[in-house]
Parts: C-alpha cells; structure tokens; sequence
C-alpha cells in the first residue's frame, strides 16, 4: 500500500551510494525485509523500474530476502518460525507457553549493491 | 566489460524518515511538549475519542490536535469546534503519514503554547506501523465491531503501540468480541502495552484512560 513511498527511499539511498563510490551502473540491490511487513515484492520492483527511469539504477534487480517472523519462548527458550499470514496464536510448540519475544521478522534494510 | 563490484550499503530503508522522526522528539522534548500518534482503522471512533479526551483534559493541559485525511476537512472543524488548535494535513492519497508531513503539521502551531498534541493518523492498519512520526507514544484503538481477530491480522500495529483503546465497549452485549482472548492475543504480541476498554459513546473508561494520558503528558513536561 505504502510501497511508492518505501521505493523512493530505496532508490535514494542507491542513488546516494551509487554517487559516493563512482558507479557508472547500478545491476542489482540486495534488500532484506522482515515478514511483518506487509509489503509485496513485485510491487516494489515495479514502482522501482518505474522511478528509476533515466537513472543510473535504471534496470537494476531487485533481490528481496524475506526474513521469517521467529520468535522466542520465554519459558523454555526455544525458538520458532510463525507464518504471520496464517496465525491464529502464538504459542510455544516444546512447552505450549504463550508468551513470546520477536528475535526477526522487522527487518527493513538494503544489504549491498552491485554496480558497474 | 567492466567489473562488477560489490559496494556494502548496511543502511535500513528508513533511515531518512528516522532521523527526522528522531530530530521531532528532541525538539519536542525541548518544547517541552507531548506528542501522541493515534492510530486505528476507519470507522472505529478515532474522531469521537479525541473529541471526549479533550472535553475531558482541555482545562488541564493546553491541547492542539493534528488532523490527517486523504482529502477533506471534516474532522478538523470538529475538533476546531470544541476551541482546541487544528490542524489539518492533506495526504494527497497517502495512506500514513511520516515524519516530514508531521513536522509541517508541528510548523505550523505554537509549540510554546501547547502541553500535549494528539496526532489523528490515516484511518488504516497497515501503513501507520511502519512509519516513526516523531510520536512520544503511540496509541490505537480497536473498536468491538472490527473484531477479535484483528491482532492477528494486523500484528506489526498492535507490537509498535504503547497504548490500547478497545472502544466502543457499548455494542458488547451484541457482539461475539472475546475480550478475553482479545487481550491474550494482543499481550502474547506486546507484553508492554497498556489497555483501556473505552465508549466513546457513552464515556466508560475514558477516566482512565485520560488520567493515564494526563500523568504522561506532566512527567515529559515537567
């Protein structure tokens, strides 16, 4: 939904290290985010090619590494990958303990970049 | 052919709106002025709260009040009308508002003049968590009719929020809301937040719930 928003700010940021480090072209950018977002990939792409029109980053790839919601018992430690899009509780599958402590899943990084 | 080279980035996609959302805080802290982000989905009373904390807090604290819409002015006569300071901030078709747009809504009050400022948020449960406005404390309401489930549907909301209004506690009786189970779901999510059941309506709770917000508002500004 928001997901124009979040492509700017991908792309200025490219543009920004594209700029420090004397690229000519930027091929791909590697972004980790975390599965609590509800962004969808193939829209980011999308209004990526689209804003990165006559730029530098035009054409690059975006590679999209979705990082799983896990979370961590706190009674007996025991950490769990949750599918958010299918929850219906959260609760510890060793010990059946309810509550939890989100170790992954905000995430919301670019990694690294390839460019030319 | 020219090499490809690997350049490490590291750097999180929302660092620009961060740091502007940081840069609000301090001056907030400086002003010495509370700011709230009130977030909900459409329709849950978003509007109708804010109108009964102020009718409840107006002689206490000075109070202004931002309005976010996508297009209309409607919630900021509203709120004008009860002699609070509005302001009202177009999206333009955003569905959330950032930093920036906040700190434009902050430029254009008197800071020096106002205790607590209560920022009403684009009616929506997804965008709003994911984007820092500079808020103190985040709140959201959870209205009866929208259901039980919502913790698990919206999980990022209810995680980043410090604060819980179950409103409209006045259609209970006709529903099948579990508040119970409500409750365990949103705590197994973030043991740290607060939850108020509240009407709108019929002012259940909202004692509470301002007395909460008023002892917040004296300890940031004392």
């Amino acid at each position: 939904m928001h997901e124009l928003q979040v492509t700017k700010s991908i792309l200025n940021i490219v543009l920004r290290h594209a700029q420090k480090n004397g690229a000519n072209k930027v091929i791909s950018v590697q972004l980790k985010i975390g599965e609590l977002s509800d962004l969808e990939n193939e829209w980011i792409q999308k209004y990526f090619d689209y804003l990165s029109k006559d730029t530098i980053a035009q054409n690059a790839k975006l590679k999209i590494e979705r990082i799983p919601v896990v979370i961590k018992c706190d009674s007996c430690g025991h950490s769990f990958e949750i599918n958010i899009k299918e929850l219906k509780d959260i609760q510890c599958p060793e010990c059946a303990h309810k509550k939890c402590t989100f170790i992954s899943g905000k995430e919301y990084y670019i990694k690294d970049m390839e460019v030319i | 052919m020219e090499k490809v080279r690997l350049i490490e980035i590291k750097e999180d996609i929302m660092s620009d709106n961060d740091a502007v959302a940081r840069s609000l805080r301090a001056r907030l802290s400086k002003e010495k002025t509370f700011l709230i982000n009130l977030m909900s989905s459409p329709g849950s009373g978003k509007t109708s709260l804010i109108l009964k904390t102020l009718e409840g807090l107006k002689n206490d604290l000075r109070i202004g009040v931002i309005e976010a819409d996508i297009d209309s002015m409607v919630d900021a006569e509203k709120v004008a009308a009860q002699g609070v300071a509005a302001v009202q901030i177009r999206t333009g078709g955003f569905c959330h508002l950032d930093a920036s747009m906040v700190e434009k809504g902050l430029n254009s009050m008197c800071l020096d003049e106002l205790d607590l400022i209560i920022i009403e948020n684009v009616g929506n449960l997804v965008c709003p968590a994911e984007f820092d406005t500079g808020a103190i404390k985040n709140v959201m309401i959870l209205s009866i009719p929208e259901g039980d489930d919502k913790p698990l549907k919206y999980p990022l909301m209810f995680s980043v929020c410090d604060v819980l209004l179950v409103n409209k506690m006045d259609y209970l009786p006709l529903s099948d809301f579990d508040v119970k189970a409500m409750r365990e779901r949103v705590l197994n999510l973030n043991r740290q937040i607060k939850i108020f059941e509240v009407s709108a309506k019929t002012g259940e709770g909202i004692e509470a719930w301002n007395h909460w917000l008023k002892g917040e508002a004296a300890s940031f500004i004392d």
